[in-house]
């Protein structure tokens, strides 16, 4: 096994501020940049404030920017990197830091919070659900999501401009709505809420200029422009547009139970 | 003595993930102000790292099925060990929990006429398990998270609070519970993000905070699991049983180092993957124990038979339970028949087109690409055992999930024991934090309800003493200046202890046993303790993953114990507990239980055992649930007395 000294330059601080450290610490073989962080806390800086947690790609915990770019830690493989290139890490840029790698993400579980939940279709008892492999798949794919949050890091609408944050959800909760807006069975609209419109006037879809810098990001691969907001741009110019022909669609497409 | 934010609340949950949010959902449905603790953000618990499924007898693939089915399946992977009562209730109940997770906006994979599709498991009879892909405990989580947002919006839309009625206190660590007498009070904690210290006062707490994982160097758990709530429940009071059985999953990732003990899905081997070994034999055909002999095929061509027609074939040996599995493989590679970096060789390359693979197996697919450079549609993966699962845990009422001793305190999950007996198989634990879960919440609301004679009150004398055992790592002592007691001075450094633990605890007390070796273990951990009395930290409060660990190694020390001890004092070989010395299954010890608790020892000095043991009858199986087995089988687990009772 080959083994050798990087260079990294790890961020260290607070909400009062901070700066690069500087550390030399060794690599081995296959190892992924959060191994080589949980060596300098092991080794050099027990108290080096990092989130993580299942190192394998399926929770999202250990979002931060290498080299200036929005990636997992652990899913980052050393040899992406030359031996001789000072791997800079810093924290998420558009949340408020905590300490070191370790930032407040609220904003993202208070927009969770502002998109109306799935409603259950009324006089469909459990066990009673029934729906086409076809009619999920636009919703699985979005529910691919590991919450990471890199999208919400990446988006130019919130990345440099605060002030946006109260009117935009993000890409990841803009996503929720498509999500449950395209659920063959939500039964939302039978309640008076139309998912489409209020992308549009509650969770700022109109400030998405569909750069897909979030699907670039996505360590899920999925297409969160192309399949989910794209869409839904469409959908919500439909429904303005003329709301006969919103309802119509609405009611051809909910017809779910046709044999495959 | 430092700030302690407090408040009160009807229900406490530690844990957020499937066992806990069930819970608090249950709770706050049945009118319980309640608070959940955990330790991770919410919505990252290890739950999300379940891969394979739920299972749950709902027959939609293959309509056989039901719940005696289930509970057969069930009793037989753990080897009659189980409690045999929560095995049946869970049988019983988990269609139900699945079904009740569309409600909440679940988008399982269906079936051609639009159920819920169901895949085959090692050790289920019948296609049982509901799934995404293979990323169903991601599915669980976000469903249940989602739910619980669904239930803060309606408060909202109530009380004008979001947090009026259900909060989630995400990055808080509970370090102590808290007691009236013998009655939960409250539980003791300090928030990560700050260091803050706080109390939440509740006459009911429920503990789903998981396994133990991270006591073992070769592990498929996440930081999480440090066995916090075996070791909160001990301190409380209250037993825990069983301990002796860790299940190591048969299918971990052994290269490249560091992600040796990564979980590779069983659904590999459930939809079609095989495993051989360096001379490409599928050996598992050589490892088919008597007790399964009827139950699985004889030749390749017969289990390759099975996927395609499992009414007339038997199922092939790689789906036989993952104790079996696993040993099997441990048994090749020390025959010298194992793969380059010290497994076996895991293939659906050869099995399926490259297009399935991707679509029925696509974070497997992922996983290899990126972090070991296969591609696992072209190449066979390389794979060994690792420390996946604990069936020991609390132990609890089937019915309640109430801890025993201690009024107020309730389990579910991995962190309660019984339900799984010696081995867990893959799919009852997902449905298992689903059934429990809300049996907990429900019955820990119930409990709050009670108290109208008045709340159990906290001690602030308890308080102090739990922020004092908080702080002391950053007063470890330094050297000083006599050289003859600097070293017994020193400050420990807690990352190098932890490791040492998990070198410990793997090679002493890992997948094979021996007398001599958990001996050696019991004296390592007594050293352990002792030197962790003095792990120090640098820094302040503020996220301090060294202090965090500093604390959390006491409750891994503890668990450990637990598990050289029962591990030692079982002198047979059953589900997750293998003993070279002691290779058999026997009769005798089917019928016992052993009970861990906390001795009653000096504080001041850790070095002696913690732990004492006692063992405990098991309460006969009822009479209409032996039924459902034939005699020929029962002959042999059981001793003839509990044949004829």
């Amino acid at each position: 096994m080959s083994s050798y000294e990087a260079r990294f330059k790890v961020w260290r601080g607070d909400v009062r501020g901070g700066g690069l450290a500087e550390f030399t610490v060794e690599v081995n073989d296959g190892e992924v940049v959060l191994d080589i962080v949980h060596r300098i806390q092991a080794t050099q800086a027990p108290d080096l404030a990092v989130r993580w947690n299942c190192k394998a790609g399926k929770c999202g915990s250990c979002s931060a920017e290498i080299n200036g770019r929005p990636r997992l830690l652990c899913m980052t493989r050393m040899s992406v990197f030359t031996q001789d290139e000072t791997i800079t890490v810093t924290p998420l840029r558009a949340f408020p830091v905590v300490r070191d790698l370790v930032t407040d993400v609220g904003f993202n579980y208070a927009k969770a919070r502002e998109v109306p939940a799935f409603v259950p279709p009324p006089g469909v008892a459990p066990g009673d659900y029934r729906m086409a492999q076809r009619d999920v798949d636009r919703s699985q794919e979005f529910r691919k999501c590991i919450e990471c949050f890199l999208c919400q890091d990446t988006c130019h609408v919130v990345r440099d401009h605060e002030e946006n944050k109260p009117a935009f959800a993000g890409p990841r909760f803009l996503m929720r709505v498509a999500e449950l807006d395209m659920h063959p069975l939500d039964a939302a609209a039978e309640t008076g809420l139309d998912r489409k419109t209020t992308a549009q006037d509650e969770h700022g879809l109109g400030y998405c200029n569909i750069t897909k810098c979030c699907t670039e990001v996505c360590p899920e691969g999925i297409r969160i422009t192309d399949n989910a907001l794209i869409p839904l741009k469409e959908r919500a110019a439909d429904r303005k547009y003329d709301p006969l022909v919103w309802l119509g669609s609405k009611i051809g497409r909910r017809t779910t139970d046709r044999p495959r | 003595m430092s700030v302690v934010d407090r408040q009160e609340w009807d229900v406490v949950v530690i844990g957020a993930g499937g066992a806990g949010l069930r819970a608090a959902i249950e709770a706050r449905e049945r009118g319980a102000r309640t608070a959940v603790v955990c330790k991770s953000l919410f919505g990252k618990a290890h739950t999300v790292m379940a891969e394979g499924g739920i299972a749950a007898a709902m027959g939609n693939v293959n309509s056989g099925d039901g719940w005696q089915v289930h509970f057969r399946d069930t009793l037989r992977g753990g080897k009659f060990l189980n409690q045999w009562r929560m095995a049946e209730l869970h049988a019983k109940e988990a269609p139900d929990r699945v079904w009740e997770l569309e409600t909440w906006g679940a988008l399982f994979d269906r079936t051609a006429d639009g159920r819920i599709s169901q895949r085959n498991f090692g050790g289920h009879e019948y296609p049982r398990l509901a799934h995404v892909g293979d990323r169903t405990g991601l599915e669980l989580i976000r469903t249940l998270q989602q739910k619980i947002v669904a239930l803060q919006q309606q408060d909202k839309a109530e009380t004008g609070e979001y947090e009026s009625r259900l909060k989630v206190f995400q990055e808080c660590t509970v370090t102590r519970v808290l007691k009236d007498g013998d009655r939960v009070s409250g539980v003791f904690g300090y928030e990560r993000e700050s260091g803050r210290f706080l109390v939440l006062e509740a006459p009911s707490v429920v503990v789903a905070t998981g396994g133990i994982g991270k006591s073992f160097k070769v592990t498929s758990n996440s930081w999480e699991y440090t066995g916090d709530g075996h070791a909160l429940a001990l301190l409380a009071g209250a037993p825990l049983l069983n301990m002796e059985f860790v299940q190591f999953h048969p299918t971990g990732m052994v290269w490249p180092p560091s992600v040796k003990g990564i979980l590779v899905t069983e659904s590999v081997r459930g939809d079609g993957g095989v495993l051989r070994n360096s001379e490409g034999k599928r050996f598992m055909f050589d490892y088919i124990p008597d007790v399964f002999k009827e139950k699985y095929a004889e030749s390749e061509d017969e289990g390759d038979r099975w996927y395609e027609d499992p009414d007339h074939h038997r199922r092939p040996p790689e789906l036989l339970p993952r104790d079996e599995v696993a040993r099997a493989i441990n048994s090749e590679v020390k025959a010298g028949r194992g793969s380059p970096h010290g497994g076996v060789f895991l293939d659906v390359s050869t099995r399926m087109p490259a297009e399935v693979i991707r679509r029925r197996l696509p974070s497997m697919y992922h996983q290899f690409k990126e972090l070991a450079d296969v591609d696992i549609t072209a190449e066979a993966m390389e794979v060994g055992p690792t420390c996946h699962y604990v069936m020991g845990g609390i132990a609890v009422d089937s019915d309640t999930a109430a801890a025993r001793g201690v009024p107020g305190l309730y389990a579910a999950g991995e962190v309660a024991g019984g339900m799984h007996g010696s081995n867990r198989l893959g799919g009852n634990s997902l449905s298992d934090l689903l059934v429990f879960g809300r049996r907990a919440g429900r019955h820990a609301a119930e409990h709050a309800a009670e108290q109208t004679a008045g709340r159990p009150a906290v001690d602030d004398a308890q308080v102090d003493a739990a922020a004092a055992e908080a702080l002391r790592p950053f007063s470890a002592e330094g050297p000083g200046a006599d050289p003859e007691t600097a070293a017994a001075r020193a400050p420990e450094n807690p990352y190098t202890l932890h490791q040492e633990l998990q070198q410990t605890m793997n090679d002493l007390v890992g997948i094979i046993r021996r007398e001599g070796e958990m001996e050696q273990a019991l004296e390592r951990l007594s050293d352990l303790r002792v030197r962790a009395a003095r792990a120090g930290v640098e820094g302040h409060r503020q996220f301090n993953p060294g202090w965090h660990l500093a604390l959390d190694l006491r409750n891994m020390l503890l668990v450990s114990e637990c598990v050289a001890r029962a591990a030692l004092e079982r002198t047979e070989s059953r589900g997750g507990h293998t003993r070279e010395d002691h290779p058999a299954m026997e009769r005798r010890w089917r019928h016992v239980n052993l009970l861990c608790a906390l001795a009653d020892r000096d504080p001041a000095d850790p070095a002696p055992g913690q732990i004492t043991l006692t063992r405990e009858d098991t309460q006969p199986i009822r009479p209409d649930l032996l039924a459902l087995f034939e005699k020929e089988e029962l002959v042999k687990y059981l001793a003839e007395e509990e044949l004829y009772e």
